[in-house]
């Protein structure tokens, strides 16, 4: 046995203050690895269907009948919504799980929560994770879009970074949630069919959101997904946009990352506190 | 031990859950260096003092210093002193023994080279190193409870803080966690110990704490305790079930104290051999006696009217 050197030599605070968040992201990606075929998988075969199916089926339809939407190809007016729906709902998945996992079924958050680890620190290394989850999952996405056709011009892979911030900022503030939520298994069967189905339907994802009746349009304003498609499209084909929309998309989203951050740090405070 | 310097001092400390108070002001101070035990029946408070101690629960009132620092405030520098084995497990199920080590010990910032060789050190501590490799949730509750305690030495802590620590053990793990106790107080490290095992108590602890419905019924050293709150030998007698109860009244007179448990009569005086031989002259013959020494079992009962495990 190695004679003993003692805590007060060995372990540097101020260290773990600036670093703790990634010990948080390094037990996340050690978990990750162990799941690591599913998680290939997923990100191939999820994207390959859905390019299958709506890009280039109903993309024939689409473009046959009507020359495309908003002047360009289908697939290549899809690209960025879908992209940015691959990434809420990765962001979802590698958001919602580990934090009730930590809190309830695991009681890992508990854990850390008895070392230098701060609950700040916890909530940026799962997001820290999952994002880079997401990064690789929309990446693998963004090359099957360009395998099908879909990018026109290089700045099809524009849409990478704007389905991140879609993620990012969806993934902050579910965080908060899933550490509020009490009862988390029927809440988050809600969660699933009443926020997230219609989150996807009517964010302008498959059509613009102005063909929508006005009644239904406030689905799309709140939408991170709808924000993030608005800009996707004018980054990668020149949809048009205003100055002041642009501003505002991206006011939104940052908006939305930010007040999801520091709800989410609360509510990990609050949660690990008891 | 009474000139070194105090790592955790509590004043009048308070914790309220809603109306009801787990903890009812309590004051205690533990030296560098002590082993401090915490006695209690269940619900006394024990857990939510220790939680508070760990900083990793809010007081209501009073204060709390830990290595001089207020927990609130200082959280995380407190915590990076202190080795925490809870009541209840929370290692991570979805890891494996060695991984559960490794990760927690880069939770306080160590390095994969300080690191490895300790993990080999603390599977062999805590006899796991033929499961190194296996899931913790395909571990036996013994074994969870094993790595959990060989977690909380990871980074060398200043102060071990052992909720209930041989609960799910058996004899020869109690025996290699108590011998390692014993180490680490040789090497300065403060202890402090939560138990329902009196032998336990009386073999790691220095001072012990008797505490019930929040409150501080006693604190001394074990032997101190039994010298204050008991005699110094007991005499165990029983006369059948039925008839404890009847005999119990004439029993008291003839000794300091009685206590009437279910299955036997506990009686206390300095000379335990001479009580019986007392009984017999009286006519009273139990079916079954036996005289011994005070013990801590014999404080608790008195200081919170109940057997130390129930
Ligand atoms: N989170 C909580 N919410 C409400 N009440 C609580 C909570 N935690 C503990 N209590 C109550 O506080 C009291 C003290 O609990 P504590 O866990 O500190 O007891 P203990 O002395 O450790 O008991 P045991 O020997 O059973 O472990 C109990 O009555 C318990 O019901
Ligand atoms: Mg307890």
């Amino acid at each position: 046995m190695a004679p003993r050197i003692g805590s007060l030599l060995l372990v540097d605070t101020e260290r773990i203050k600036r670093r703790g968040a990634f010990a948080v992201v390094e037990v996340r990606v050690m978990t990750y690895m162990k799941y690591l075929p599913a998680l290939l998988s997923v990100a191939i075969a999820n994207p390959f269907l859905y390019l299958l199916a709506v890009g280039v089926g109903v993309g024939k339809l689409i473009n046959t009948h009507s020359g495309g939407v908003d002047g360009v190809k289908y697939l290549t007016f899809l690209a960025p919504a879908l992209l940015a729906t691959a990434a809420i709902q990765n962001a979802m998945d590698e958001v919602v799980f580990p934090t009730l996992e930590g809190f309830k079924w695991n009681k890992n958050f508990f854990a850390m929560n008895a070392t230098p680890i701060s609950a700040k620190q916890i909530v940026n290394g799962v997001l820290i994770a999952a994002m880079s989850r997401v990064l690789f999952s929309v990446t693998v996405y963004g090359a099957i879009v360009y395998l099908f056709g879909g990018f026109t011009t290089a700045r099809g892979w524009l849409s990478i970074p704007t389905s991140l911030a879609a993620g990012a900022s969806f993934g902050a503030f579910i965080m908060g949630i899933a550490a509020w939520a009490k009862n988390d298994d029927t809440f988050f069967m809600v969660v699933g069919r009443f926020v997230m189905m219609p989150l996807f339907l009517f964010s302008g994802t498959f059509y613009q959101l102005s063909t929508m009746p006005i009644y239904l349009r406030w689905i799309g304003w709140l939408s991170p997904l709808w924000h993030t498609t608005e800009l996707g499209r004018f980054l990668t084909y020149g949809h048009h946009i205003s100055a002041m929309m642009f501003v505002f998309h991206i006011g939104y989203l940052a908006l939305m990352f930010t007040a999801g951050i520091i709800f989410s740090h609360r509510q990990f405070a609050r949660r690990l506190a008891k | 031990m009474a000139n070194q310097e105090i790592l955790i001092e509590a004043k009048a400390l308070v914790k309220r859950y809603g109306d009801f108070t787990a903890v009812n002001g309590i004051d205690f101070q533990v030296r560098k260096g002590e082993s401090f035990g915490f006695l209690g029946p269940n619900g006394a408070g024990k857990s939510t003092t220790m939680r508070i101690i760990a900083a990793t629960l809010t007081r209501t009132s009073g204060d709390i210093s830990i290595l001089g620092k207020d927990p609130e405030k200082f959280g995380p520098e407190i915590k990076a002193h202190l080795g925490v084995v809870p009541q209840t497990d929370n290692l991570d199920n979805a890891l494996t023994v060695e991984e559960n080590l490794y990760i927690y010990g880069r939770y306080f910032g160590l390095s994969k080279r300080f690191i490895k060789p300790k993990i080999e050190e603390l599977l062999d501590f805590a006899q796991l190193v033929e499961k190194r490799d296996v899931k913790v949730e395909a571990l036996s509750g013994g074994m969870k409870r094993r790595l959990t305690i060989a977690r909380a030495l990871v980074s060398e802590p200043e102060i071990l803080m052992l909720d209930e620590p041989t609960t799910g053990l058996d004899p020869q793990a109690r025996h290699i966690l108590w011998d390692r106790l014993f180490r680490l107080k040789e090497q300065g490290v403060t202890l402090l110990i939560t138990t329902h095992y009196m032998d336990e108590a009386e073999q790691l602890c220095d001072r012990l704490m008797v505490m019930d419905k929040g409150s501080i019924m006693a604190e001394d050293s074990p032997a101190g305790l039994i010298k204050n709150y008991s005699t110094k030998e007991v005499l165990e007698v029983r006369f059948g079930s039925d008839r404890n109860a009847v005999i119990a009244p004439q029993l008291k007179e003839m000794c300091d104290r009685i206590e009437v448990l279910p299955d036997r009569i506990l009686m206390y005086a300095d000379d335990g051999e001479a009580l019986l031989h007392e009984l017999g002259q009286k006519g009273l013959h139990p079916l079954t006696s036996l005289v011994r020494r005070s013990s801590l079992e014999d404080v608790f009962l008195r200081l919170t009217g109940r057997t130390l495990i129930d």
